[in-house]
């Protein structure tokens, strides 16, 4: 019994070391006061005002087109790479799967500046295009790691017996391979997604003088002190996320929920 | 680990057939992934090398390397080893009963406990830290709770501790989740093996779940101790103006424009780096990165 | 084998949730026996493996060991050792540190666990395979591996969980030799758990038929396969006819409205019955000399013999027979009276519930 005290105890505590300044976070979104440091008595001010600030407004519309279309675009090209992979010899794959987990593990700050090099030595101007380049870079391989363990699930047969079927290879790809291995798809899409939203050092480097994504609009204020329009624009996105996550746990969807380093 | 070994040598004999009836239909769909890669990974890792290893002037030179003497780049290097590597045994301390303790739960839920570690990460990582600042300062949360007591004020903001902290904070759930995945696919029969064989607790852990979840706790080791070793945010945010780890130096050699210096300082960084990915991929050959979640 | 009885199980209990896996379990075992839990999955086999191994403990209920009381001891201090299902072999270790894993906890010299080592793998035919790693071997070796780890700690009893589960069908059946030959080697006693009655049937001396939680019946394996207690029990050992039939009278059953004589008396008269006929110990006759009339409707090769759906009496009769006869064929059905099996009808809801399950 005290043990099972002790155990959950442990948990509460690191649950709370986790979940603590999220909570000073959504706090602060209805605070009166400008200043983080004092309470100034609660309100819905910000919440108004986020909606006409266009600098915040305007960072939260090319983070999340970025997050969009780099996540899509490195689903597309990370799933067609796995399916390639899943069928290659064990030493190319290996090679290929080396170089896959190099953004993974590689420092943000290395990759960041390393991208930054190339699109200058390209002389092509730092901008969304940039940031958008990078973003789909180390999303890939994210979207490699959630497909290759369904396709290596996957019975090889089931594709040889569409075709014995009468089925073309790309309809035999679509009714057979696709459904099977798409849990897998869809959870390296939610991971990219959530890289590419929550990723600040990649796109400081890339992003150039004239765009800013939220993250980069924190770091701007991070000494002159945050706006609180972010506080309560952080708190709307963290609370929908919540609430999509329940809903989807609800309906007993098995998912396979992402990770990686910040 | 038994049933794994045969899983994929299954899956290779599944893989085979599976190449040998079209492998030519699907071998071009790698392509346009290999030429991104070529392009966006491999190049920049060859120019970052160039620049590391020229001046201004495209001049073959070691300069930019042997900057990392410089006293203040030194100071920034070492006292980055040493928050990062304190960050990194604080988390494996906190994350290794914890996930022994998770495992324990048998929560059939595997993904709730996942979800619930990596759920923070939907909040801005800038703003937790700075949420941090709220917590650490001088009238700050902690700073009126111990007050409330009766307590003296602790003086944690803009020091190492405060870095080390949000290294932790930040970092916690990488070491956690690998652990983690590790401790649920050990056969239970085999620990009961042990226990049968004769072995105490203490010996059932030391000799067989302990060097069991070695893949787990090495692969979070690097994926605490690397972003900690680089990070300039975590040191921005919470240590101040004053300390400077080299992270910051790299940074600002970036946005002074001295590339060449920047890329020189980065390589010394990778050097560590490579170095903990060799070890992570010697202990973890097989799972290509799947530990990770 | 001798007649002590080395394990007891008392009044042994166990649920998980609402889900009673044994009830008021009572069962013994002999110094020195060949023992084989056998019944289908989930019908608490493996539960009174683990309870006798320590994994598990019982809700209620005692687990006596040579005269004491061990159900709350660890596994570690238990006098037993176990071959898991899946081998559970250390695979972070070489094959000779597997093996000599409970003797460095026994702090036994360096020369005794040598000297194990070597005899250990010579009884398992596996002799140079010390410096393998388990990963490297077939799941046959490695089951031998399983098997030479356990019985280096010189075991009073080895618990056997469906140690030949993995294997494929040639190869099981070359392990079972080889556990008979161990268990003569060894003189140890032997707990076997499967739900493959072929095994049982050739390995043990005694089986112990289980079905959702209670046991169904236990005796040697003749006695389990020509006198089945119930129709679960010939229903899972074996392939049998099962038919609802009456007792006329002593040494006379009413099957299918046709009279067979048997040998079974004491029943007394116009009770309902089951009767159990194996497929081999009925003869296809003239139609004129059975005692009750059919037609072949079915027919296949099976090897060593044929396998023959008869239609008789509005029931198909499964026959087997080295002799070939034609579908459509009329003929007649004749048992010899004493391969005619007559059981009781169950009598409690608890086993009319276990028959339903199978």
């Amino acid at each position: 019994m005290v043990k099972k005290f002790v155990e959950r105890s442990y948990i509460a505590l690191i649950l709370i070391f986790l979940y603590a300044p999220i909570g000073i976070l959504i706090v602060l979104s209805f605070n009166a006061s400008k200043s983080r440091a004092k309470w100034g008595g609660f309100t819905f001010h910000w919440y108004q005002e986020l909606f006409h600030n266009e600098a915040i407004m305007s960072a939260l519309t090319t983070t999340l087109i970025i997050a969009l279309s780099s996540a899509f675009i490195a689903t597309v090209l990370g799933t067609a790479a796995a399916i390639a992979m899943n069928g290659m010899n064990k030493t190319p794959r290996t090679i290929l799967m080396s170089i896959t987990n190099i953004p993974m593990l590689n420092a943000d700050i290395v990759t960041g500046i390393s991208l930054m090099l190339v699109f200058v030595a390209l002389k092509f101007t730092l901008g969304f295009t940039s940031v958008l380049l990078s973003h789909i870079t180390f999303n890939i391989p994210y979207v490699i790691l959630s497909v290759m363990p369904k396709l290596r699930q996957l019975n090889p047969h089931t594709f040889e017996a569409a075709q014995d079927l009468g089925a073309s290879p790309l309809y035999a790809f679509f009714k057979v391979i696709l459904p099977d291995i798409f849990p897998g798809v869809l959870s390296g899409f939610f991971l990219a997604f959530t890289m590419s939203l929550d990723d600040f050092v990649i796109t400081h480097f890339t992003k150039g003088p004239e765009i800013n994504t939220l993250s980069t609009k924190i770091y701007t204020e991070v000494r002159k002190g945050i706006k609180p329009e972010i506080y309560a624009l952080s708190t709307i996105m963290f609370i929908t996320v919540l609430l999509l996550l329940v809903l989807i746990n609800r309906r007993g969807t098995e998912k396979k929920v992402p990770l990686r380093k910040v | 680990m038994n049933v794994l070994n045969k899983l994929t040598r299954h899956t290779e004999n599944s893989e085979r057939s599976l190449q040998n009836t079209h492998v030519n239909n699907v071998k071009w769909l790698s392509f346009p992934y290999i030429i991104w890669m070529s392009g966006f990974i491999l190049v920049p890792l060859v120019l970052i090398i160039f620049y590391g290893l020229t001046n201004k002037e495209n001049g073959f030179t070691f300069d930019n390397i042997t900057l990392i003497s410089d006293p203040i780049n030194r100071q920034a290097l070492f006292l980055a080893l040493k928050l990062s590597l304190f960050s990194t045994a604080i988390c494996l301390l906190l994350a290794y009963p914890l996930a022994i303790i998770l495992n324990k739960t048998k929560m059939k839920s595997n993904s709730f406990i996942v979800l619930i570690l990596i759920l923070p990460m939907w909040m801005n990582f800038l703003l937790r830290t700075i949420a941090w600042q709220n917590i650490l300062e001088k009238k700050g949360v902690i700073n009126n709770i111990l007050a409330f007591f009766h307590l003296p004020a602790l003086n944690i903001i803009n020091t190492p501790t405060a870095i080390i902290l949000g290294m932790v904070y930040n970092f916690l759930p990488f070491m956690v989740l690998p652990i983690y995945n590790v401790l649920i696919k050990i056969d239970k029969d085999v620990v009961n093996a042990a226990r049968d064989l004769g072995a105490n607790n203490r010996q059932t852990f030391m000799k067989i779940i302990f060097p069991l979840s070695l893949p787990g706790v090495i692969s979070g080791i690097t994926m605490v101790f690397v972003p900690s070793l680089t990070t300039f945010v975590i040191s921005t945010i919470l240590g101040g103006s004053k300390i400077i780890l080299i992270g910051n130096v790299i940074e600002q050699q970036f946005r002074l424009g001295n590339w060449h210096t920047g890329s020189g300082l980065s390589l010394v960084l990778m050097i560590f780096i490579l170095f903990s990915m060799a070890i992570l991929s010697k202990y973890d050959k097989e799972s290509e990165g799947s530990n990770l979640w | 084998m001798t007649n002590n009885k080395l394990i007891d199980l008392v009044n042994i209990s166990k649920s998980y949730g609402n889900n009673v896996v044994l009830d008021e379990l009572n069962l013994y075992i002999r110094e020195n026996e060949f023992l084989t839990l056998l019944g289908p999955s989930g019908c608490g086999k493996t539960t009174t493996l683990r309870i006798i191994g320590g994994f598990e403990n019982p809700d209620k209920g005692q687990v006596i060991f040579e005269g004491n009381d061990i159900t709350k001891l660890p596994p570690n201090v238990r006098q037993l050792n176990t071959v898991f299902q899946k081998y559970a072999l250390f695979n972070h270790m070489t094959i000779a540190e597997n093996i000599a894993f409970g003797l460095k906890i026994k702090r036994k010299s360096k020369a005794y666990i040598q000297d194990k080592i070597n005899y250990a793998l010579k009884l398992v035919n596996l002799d140079g395979f010390e410096n393998r790693m388990p990963d490297s071997l077939s799941g046959g070796q490695q089951q031998r591996i399983a098997i030479a780890r356990a019985i280096v700690n010189e075991p009073k009893v080895l618990l056997l969980d469906e140690p030949l589960g993995a294997l494929d069908l040639k190869l099981r059946q070359d392990m079972q030799y080889e556990l008979i030959r161990l268990k003569n080697e060894l003189g140890i006693t032997f707990i076997y758990v499967t739900h493959d009655q072929e095994e049982a049937l050739t390995m043990s001396d005694t089986i112990v038929v289980m079905n959702q939680g209670y046991i169904q019946q236990i005796g040697t394996p003749e006695h389990i396969y020509n006198e089945p207690e119930n129709a679960f029990v010939a229903d899972f050992i074996g392939d049998s006819n099962i038919i609802a039939s009456t007792m006329v009278e002593d040494k006379l059953v009413n099957i299918l409205g046709a009279n067979f004589p048997c040998v079974d008396v004491g029943f007394g008269r116009n009770i309902p019955v089951d009767v159990v006929i194996r497929p081999e110990d009925i003869n296809l006759v003239k139609p004129e000399d059975g005692i009750i009339r059919g037609r072949v409707v079915s027919l296949l090769f099976k090897g060593v013999h044929y396998e023959m759906g008869v239609m008789a009496g509005d029931l198909e009769w499964l026959v087997h027979s080295t002799g070939l006869v034609p579908v459509g064929t009329e003929v007649g059905i004749l048992v010899d009276p004493f391969n005619i099996q007559i059981m009781h009808k169950p009598e409690s809801e608890d086993e009319q519930a276990a028959e339903i399950v199978e």
